[in-house]
């Protein structure tokens, strides 16, 4: 393939332990990659394992099974403390609560450069400052607030203080864990502007884990769809959103409510029935079209293949 | 129609250490019988205030309602001591919270929360009570209720919660309903079913809804009426298809443009700078015109009243003064609109 896959996500698993004798599966088995430069979204109800398959990815949790490959190294076993850090520095996190995801007894300075100081990118104080006044700019605030601490913020200053940080870096990949649901509708799009800003700017690469799939379809080129620790349909946004194929992904494509009250008098939901599932063997990943893959058995590939003409 | 609540001019404000926090500055809205009143704001607009103060459940003391009148079914209720309110709470009006979860007991069986109310204001024994309660358990979509309601919350899941929420607020037939982003905290196949749930309720029991929301797609579901809300003030009122394909405020242009729609994933959302104003000090004129870039002179000075659009249509902005300059709402907002009446009933 001509494109440039920066993560390779073989099947990945993550199992918690609850209890003595039971595991919880958050995240079992999901397969996908990500191409240099794009963003890909991963939608899917909560208990779905979105956010486990996200923080597994970069290491917030030990993976139970799976590889993950980042710029073609494997990322997970053991690791050196060398190779630790500079993984460390490609691949950063954005999360959801930008209250609770800020030290509050630190100042915006040394938060946003305390990845400066661990990966020994600035040389003197000086220096440090003036990176860190950058960063403030690029993310859209002044550089008075280098000295403040997070509480003087409002919810979307916070959450670009928390873009300024994994920014400071200079990643190639950042996760994003829900960045906006914590924020208002205006404020939302002012961030969301800001991210599509900053990948055109600076070619990043995104994993933009969200519930409201009306914004992971205004952002992402590809989108894979979660339900129950598996990914059950991934395709491109458009495709996934035109032609989709899986029952629970159309189950969740009619649930969305949109702003125009003319399409919300004629929208029908259809619920999504487990039942509906052929059951003779386990279902597998498999591209339907090109681009284009479901989780089904090779009976409900057939079924699905006709429905697609 | 006949009207059943009038909010007249209300103001509540907020004491604190560091003063006064207006946070609702003058709200008039009206609610009909059997209709769906949506009330959207982002946090901070008051709109959650005002619904507190509809019920009487603003903290006290640093809560005062400062002027203004709610009229329910002619009566004010501003009026009212807490005890008087607590005989309409419940029955005549009842209130579905955002999280269901603090909003139930978790030391009570869902069955006696519900039952509560029943006993408390329908004077009904025990025995009928729980009939009652399993009765409406069902009305709700909860399997096994004879069985559910020896359960405490803790064993039913986020949608089911807010169910039994529902259920209890639903006990007393209530006139009016007031339900506080009910579905915020839940996913959206379980928010689809919430709200079909209660569409299908006051379809039967023809009770009143006031909605507060500040997602528009579900305000664009539920609503009949659509009333804006911004730093404590009304900013535009109208039907849904009013606001949705005709809005003139531009807090409003500013909401539905950063909505992304499913097919505008090259522009750029149409984002309303800046954040909204300390209710401490509310601005000088039109609390809006700092983050207006369509704000006229005369914003920064006075305040606007509420222009007639429409017989059902108001909005408050200078621009619909007819000695304003003629403004179009942003490209983005205007082709959405048009991509909405055109897009209407397909797909």
């Amino acid at each position: 393939m001509a494109e440039d896959k920066i993560l390779e996500v073989k099947n990945l698993q993550k199992h918690f332990h609850a209890g003595r004798h039971k595991t919880v599966k958050a995240v079992d088995g999901v397969t996908f990659d990500i191409y240099r430069g794009e963003t890909f979204g991963l939608v899917g109800e909560s208990g779905s394992g979105k956010s486990t398959t996200g923080r597994t990815i970069i290491r917030l949790y030990e993976a139970t099974g799976g590889e993950v490959k980042f710029n073609g190294e494997d990322v997970h076993g053991k690791k050196s403390k060398e190779e630790l850090l500079k993984f460390n520095r490609k691949m950063q996190m954005i999360f959801q609560d930008p209250s609770s995801s800020l030290n509050p007894r630190m100042t915006v300075m040394d938060i946003i450069a305390e990845g400066l100081d661990i990966h020994k990118l600035v040389k003197n104080e000086k220096e440090r400052k003036a990176r860190v006044e950058e960063l403030l700019q690029v993310v859209g605030l002044n550089k008075e607030h280098a000295n403040r601490f997070p509480h003087e913020f409002s919810g979307g200053q916070r959450q670009r203080i928390g873009i300024a940080r994994a920014l400071a870096v200079e990643p190639d990949l950042i996760i994003a864990d829900e960045p906006i649901s914590a924020l208002d509708v205006s404020i939302q799009a002012q961030v969301v502007n800001l991210l599509k800003k900053l990948q055109k700017d600076r070619g990043l690469t995104y994993l933009f884990i969200a519930h409201d799939l009306s914004m992971v379809k205004y952002i992402s080129d590809r989108i894979g769809v979660m339900y129950l620790g598996n990914l059950v349909e991934l395709a491109d946004s458009d495709e996934l959103y035109n032609n989709p194929i899986h029952p629970y992904t159309k189950s969740l494509l009619t649930a969305i409510p949109l702003p125009d009250p003319e399409y919300e008098r004629n929208r029908i939901r259809v619920p999504y029935d487990p039942t509906v599932h052929d059951t003779s063997e386990e279902p597998e990943f498999r591209e339907i079209s090109p681009r284009h893959w479901v989780r089904c058995t090779s009976k409900e590939f057939e079924q699905y293949k006709k429905e697609l003409k | 129609m006949s009207k059943l609540l009038e909010v007249k001019d209300l103001a509540v404000s907020f004491n604190t250490y560091n003063g006064e926090v207006q946070a609702v500055r003058g709200v008039s809205f009206d609610l009909n019988k059997g209709e769906t009143l949506a009330i959207v704001g982002e946090s901070g607009s008051g709109k959650s205030v005002t619904t507190s103060a509809l019920m009487g459940l603003l903290p006290k003391p640093q809560g005062v309602i400062k002027s203004g009148e709610i009229l329910f079914e002619g009566e004010d209720l501003v009026k009212k001591s807490n005890k008087e309110m607590q005989k309409i709470r419940g029955k005549d009006m009842s209130m579905v919270f955002q999280d269901p979860m603090s909003s139930l007991n978790p030391t009570m069986k869902v069955g006696n929360q519900i039952m509560e109310g029943l006993i408390k204001h329908q004077n009904m024994n025990r025995s009928d009570a729980r009939k009652k309660a399993i009765e409406l358990l069902d009305q709700v979509g909860i399997p096994n209720p004879e069985i559910r309601i020896n359960q405490y919350p803790h064993q039913f899941s986020g949608g089911m919660r807010q169910r039994v929420v529902i259920a209890i607020a639903l006990a007393c037939n209530p006139k009016v309903l007031i339900a506080d982003e009910p579905t915020t905290a839940l996913d959206v196949t379980i928010q689809a079913q919430i709200l079909e749930l209660m569409k299908n309720i006051q379809k039967e029991t023809d009770s009143a809804i006031i909605f507060i929301t500040h997602d528009l797609g579900v305000v664009a579901n539920v609503a009949d009426r659509v009333a804006v809300m911004y730093a404590g003030k009304v900013v535009e009122y109208g039907t849904v298809d009013d606001i949705f394909y005709n809005p003139k405020h531009p807090y409003t242009w500013g909401l539905l443009g950063s909505m992304p729609t499913l097919d505008n994933a090259d522009e750029e959302l149409y984002a309303i700078p800046g954040s909204p104003p300390d209710m401490l000090n509310p601005p000088k004129g039109d609390a809006f015109a700092p983050r207006n870039k369509f704000a006229l002179e005369i914003d920064a000075v006075m305040e606007p009243p509420m222009f007639k659009v429409t017989d059902t249509h108001y909005a408050a902005t200078w621009l619909l003064h007819e000695d304003a300059p003629k403004i179009e709402p942003p490209e983005s907002v205007k082709k959405r609109m048009q991509g909405f009446a055109n897009s209407g009933g397909d797909q």
